[in-house]
């Protein structure tokens, strides 16, 4: 209910993990067991608190993976290579484990079928994860609001939940890759870095005053972000969620 | 209630340290953190100056040529950040604070320091002479990178880093201690890492 | 680090015990009203600061001990929330 997961005093919940699974070489999902979890919308995020033997503590934020109403809360989490928590996450991590969590927090960033549309979505590589949840409510839901996601990524191999946004891809979502690094034999996608003109190309326009959310590495969303406003968007209904330089 | 320990969490590579050197509750890293409350200033050289204002005689102002022309030292020194780390053996090169203040009459018996982007902070005057503060403008054999402070910085470590103001312009005499960014909003108004002074009331 | 309203999120869902990054904020310093989910976010500063993306003045300052919050709102004129 969209009441109980915005009200209530925030408390640090108990975390147990049930399944890590792997998405990319260097990104795994955590299927996440937190009992009295009150519900989210698409869009939130969570702040984890890991606290080591000696009392010392780590927190960082990590979008929901998950739609509202799946059965476990997830997280994706990139491997930061000198990152502090999510070697522990995306490394570490076993079945049986426990952390905690507080949340679900960002209202700001939140889409649901019911604003309307047409939602656009850009993603720079992990920046994708909060967009999986948001599409996956509105699949859910039955919605024919017209979504597109754009997703940017290093090489084909580093695409986060790539054989579900083939699944996804249809009737009334379409998804757009550009792959920036690498690009597999015969690709025919685009394969640079997200720019006005790849967005004017990929749409909706401006003109269709779509609900703009733009996720992932701070350099990416502020290029993107000014990109859109570029092209005519209105600043009001762009909505953006910078990582930080490494959000590890 | 008691935070859940998670197997198997470190942290980053840290150790306690020799505990003469390092304050309670602090950790040493091998890193130099960047702290930052506001986007990093960027003030040309030519428009750069330092100043001493408020409870003077008249106003004292160097240019940055004329800073850099003062008597300077290079000093190696712990320092300790009330985030927690502390870092051993951190050489700087600058000017002292006695240096600036010599010659300078005052009644007061405090300064803020103030700096590009509006930061400031408090200190007992007595906290910056004798030879416990200064104004530097390399770290590590290299002029101060922007964003820790650069062009320069305030540098005291007998306090929490947060005392040792990024992007310095100037002091202003005061003969009141009158709390700066943070020491208005929790911060400890002194700041000592050795009686674990953080916050407002410790 | 520099960040979007949103990073704040959790800190303020703590203090005002209402989701927060919805909320209107009126900048003392400009003039313009942003959802705090669109204002920047500067944290470990080492606590939290709120700037507006507008005018760069600081909107809020957030630090806490994890027993005590304090905040200080003087840059923001005004703050309207949905009840």
């Amino acid at each position: 209910m969209a009441g109980t997961a915005v009200l209530g005093r925030l408390t640090w919940l108990p975390v147990e993990a049930v399944e890590v699974v792997p998405e990319t070489p260097r990104v795994k999902t955590l299927r996440l067991d937190v009992p009295d979890w009150p519900g989210h919308l698409p869009g939130q995020h969570v702040d984890v608190r890991l606290t080591a033997e000696d009392g010392y503590q780590a927190q960082r934020s990590y979008s929901i993976a998950s739609p509202p109403g799946a059965a476990q809360l997830e997280l994706t989490v990139e491997l930061i290579e000198d990152g502090e928590v999510s070697p522990y996450l995306a490394d570490e991590l076993q079945p049986g484990d426990r952390f905690e969590l507080r949340g679900p927090v960002g209202g700001y960033f939140v889409w649901e079928p019911s604003r309307g549309g047409p939602l656009l979505l850009a993603a720079g590589g992990s920046g994708v994860v909060p967009f999986r949840a948001m599409l996956r409510h509105l699949v859910h839901q039955g919605g024919s609001v017209p979504a597109t996601l754009l997703v940017s990524a290093r090489s084909w191999d580093d695409v986060i939940y790539r054989e579900e946004l083939e699944r996804l891809d249809g009737e009334n979502i379409r998804i757009v890759h550009t792959l920036t690094r690498e690009q597999p034999e015969g690709w025919a996608g685009y394969a640079r870095r997200v720019d006005a003109e790849m967005l004017a190309e990929v749409g909706p326009a401006a003109a269709d005053r779509p609900h703009i959310y733009v996720c992932g590495p701070t350099p990416f969303v502020e290029a993107v972000a000014s990109a859109f406003v570029e092209l005519g968007h209105e600043p009001g209904r762009i909505r953006t969620e910078r990582f930080g330089p490494t959000g590890g | 209630m008691t935070p859940i320990i998670s197997r198997g969490f470190r942290g980053r590579r840290r150790d306690d340290g020799p505990p003469d050197r390092v304050p309670p509750g602090q950790y040493v890293t091998d890193d130099f953190p960047v702290l930052s409350a506001g986007p990093t200033p960027h003030t040309p050289l030519e428009e750069w100056d330092f100043t001493i204002v408020g409870e003077v005689d008249e106003l004292h102002r160097w240019t940055w040529d004329e800073l850099r022309a003062l008597p300077s030292e290079e000093v190696t020194v712990d320092i300790h950040c009330v985030t927690k780390w502390s870092k051993l053996d951190t050489t700087w090169q600058g000017v002292r604070v006695d240096t600036l203040l010599d010659g300078v009459e005052t009644s007061a018996e405090y300064v803020v320091a103030f700096c590009d982007g509006g930061y400031t902070t408090n200190l007992p005057l007595e906290d910056v002479l004798d030879g416990k503060a200064w104004v530097a403008y390399s770290y590590d054999g290299e002029p101060l990178d922007p964003e820790h402070g650069g062009p320069a910085r305030l540098l005291v470590p007998h306090l929490y880093f947060w005392k040792s103001a990024k992007w310095v312009r100037g002091l202003r005499l005061a003969a009141t201690d009158e709390p700066g960014f943070w020491e208005q909003n929790g911060y400890h108004l002194y700041g000592d890492p050795w009686r674990e002074q953080r916050y407002w009331g410790d | 680090m520099r960040l979007d309203g949103n990073a704040a999120a959790g800190i303020l869902r703590q203090i005002f015990a209402v989701e927060m990054t919805e909320a209107i904020g009126t900048c003392a310093g400009c003039g313009k009203a942003e959802a705090v989910g669109a204002v920047v976010v500067y944290d470990r500063a080492p606590g939290t600061v709120l700037r507006c993306p507008h005018c760069e003045t600081v909107l809020a300052k957030l630090a806490t001990d994890g027993e005590r919050v304090w905040i200080d709102l003087r840059g923001v004129r005004t703050l309207e929330l949905r009840v």
